[in-house]
């Protein structure tokens, strides 16, 4: 146990560590809310609002795009609609893809790679995500119910947060933001590609360049949010006032990160949206509409 | 508006024991929960102890929990509730209650005592501290904290898990730690010893902290201690112990100098 208090109290019983009588009541739990010397009341809690609602709108909101995804993954069909690429299968990176006319195909996998080719690349916005400050307290509300809303007793008997493995591996987020920077980047070429029409003419734009335009700016924008580029654009400095373009662009990431939990959730729509785009128009479920 | 009849459940008890008793109060335009106790107090149940002092949201004495959320009683107006409501008021229940409404909090004047204090750079006398207000206005927003201790009593690490309270500082202290490693003139760490971002993570439980922001959902002076204290927190705790570049960027500047 990492105590290393310099207080003269021993740390493991700190004053108002309850005495040892019980008054607990005949269904009262003995530890959490219910331990010993702590006011004696058998209901985990007394919360009387909709606790409940947001825990699971957020569970059935992952768990549907978790599952969309992992169907659209691992279909490796239709994610190509002249001049539209799915944001699942950019870059590609391995030999059977489908060629995707000046599209990011860059077979570093070469043709021993017989499974979808998106699982190369959904690995890198995938841990990004898991390893979201935002997404990780979804998640432990909303599955592991640690805690499942505020003043509401989590079920587990103990708890060690994120101080050992697996979840010490949280504090890799740093290097999936430098990912997913990256990914961002082919994502934006990806985009750029869509002002052409089916033929590889520049100059044209239809529905789906709007829609990967969209998508794309706020992958920036909730990339650009995230509390790790908020730390090494400037918050990780303790004199701002030697910094100064540093500190007004670290001011730039506070606004964008303010709004982090709206652009976590709407980047998540619009890359599901337009993934199903792609398929939609490259199964030919409609034709896509050409603006010009 | 006219006053009217709220009912009431409010705990009391001791460490012994104790249970939810109902009462019926008269409610008036304009008052907050409190008033409520203290008409309470001064009509039905004259020996109710209660602590409060400023009745104004900053001394941070009149924490408890109502309807199940941790909140201040001066703070919480009786126009939020409906009229047909049943207002529960319990005490903080992270803490050992000591009679009704009153919770030992001492848990949290240990772990301050935790914390070391601001250490001034060698050569500088107290009087002749100069910094920019860019540099000290993050710790600032940290300095608004009335020690109500709403966010130590929410925090699941140590509500949920009494034997958490040894290793964990919760949220209020390592804001304080947060608070004097973005300090411009600390000099804590001069001496080549851990930076308080180190002794957050092992010494002060910060990696307990899952982010969960229940902290900053409770804290009656808005105090983004989640987004501004704890992740950045994490975030210079990452510099010093996860992160290879930066270690060894720092190892490299280091030796240059």
């Amino acid at each position: 146990m990492a105590t290393g208090t310099t207080s003269s109290t021993p740390s493991s019983t700190p004053p108002g560590t309850p005495p040892s009588t019980s008054p607990a009541g005949p269904a009262r739990i003995a530890h959490g809310v219910g331990s010993p010397g702590r006011a004696a009341i058998s209901a985990p809690h007394l919360r009387t609002d909709r606790w409940w609602l947001p825990p699971l709108v957020s569970a059935l909101g992952l768990a549907a795009f978790i599952g969309y995804s992992t169907w659209r993954a691992f279909a490796n069909t239709h994610y190509y609609a002249a001049p539209y690429v799915s944001p699942f299968y950019s870059p590609c990176l391995a030999s059977n893809c489908t060629d995707m006319n000046g599209g990011a195909d860059w077979h570093l996998f070469g043709n021993w790679w017989g499974l979808s080719p998106a699982l190369l690349v959904l690995i890198f916005p995938l841990g990004f995500r898991l390893t979201c400050y935002y997404y990780r307290k979804t998640y432990y509300r909303a599955f592991w119910l640690s805690p499942p809303a505020c003043a509401v007793a989590e079920p587990h008997a103990s708890y060690t947060g994120e101080t050992r493995l697996p979840l010490i591996l949280q504090n890799i987020h740093r290097y999936f933001f430098y990912l997913a920077v990256v990914v961002a980047g082919i994502l934006s070429y990806d985009t750029v590609l869509a002002f052409r029409d089916p033929h590889g003419n520049w100059g044209h734009a239809g529905l789906g360049t709007l829609v990967l335009l969209v998508n794309i700016i706020l992958i920036w924008a909730y990339t650009l949010s995230c509390h790790s580029c908020r730390h090494i654009i400037g918050g990780k400095l303790r004199h701002f006032s030697a910094h100064p373009v540093r500190y007004r662009m670290w001011g730039w990431v506070g606004v964008l990160n303010g709004r982090h939990m709206l652009l976590a959730w709407s980047s998540l729509i619009s890359v599901g949206v337009a993934d199903l785009y792609v398929y939609l128009v490259s199964s030919g479920a409609f034709d896509d509409p050409r603006f010009f | 508006m006219s006053a009217y009849t709220a009912r009431f459940r409010v705990w009391r008890g001791d460490a012994e024991g104790g249970g939810l008793k109902d009462y019926d109060v008269e409610v008036n335009d304009g008052e907050v929960v409190l008033d409520i106790i203290h008409r309470l107090q001064a009509t039905q149940a004259t020996d109710l102890a209660v602590r409060w002092n400023c009745k104004a949201g900053k001394c941070g004495s009149c924490s408890a929990e109502i309807n199940g959320r941790p909140r201040l009683m001066c703070m919480t107006r009786m126009s939020v509730f409906t009229r047909d409501e049943t207002i529960t008021v319990t005490p903080l229940r992270a803490f050992p209650v000591v009679r009704d409404l009153v919770t030992d909090v001492s848990f949290n004047y240990a772990k301050a005592r935790e914390i070391p204090a601001f250490v001034p750079p060698k050569g500088v006398a107290a009087g002749e501290y100069r910094m920019a207000q860019v540099d000290v206005e993050r710790s600032q927003e940290f300095r608004k904290c009335i020690e109500c201790f709403l966010c130590q009593d929410t925090c699941h690490v140590v509500r949920d898990h009494e034997e958490n309270k040894g290793a964990f500082a919760g949220p209020r202290f390592l804001m304080r730690v947060a608070e004097l490693d973005m300090h411009p003139l600390d000099a804590a760490a001069a001496d080549g010893g851990p930076t308080r971002a180190e002794s957050a993570q092992d010494d002060h439980g910060l990696g307990y902290c899952n982010i969960t922001k229940c902290c900053t959902e409770v804290c009656p002076e808005h105090i983004h201690i989640t987004d501004n204290a704890l992740i950045p927190l994490k975030e210079r705790a990452v510099d010093r112990k996860y992160d290879p570049l930066v270690w060894l960027g720092s190892k490299i500047r280091r030796r240059g100098q």
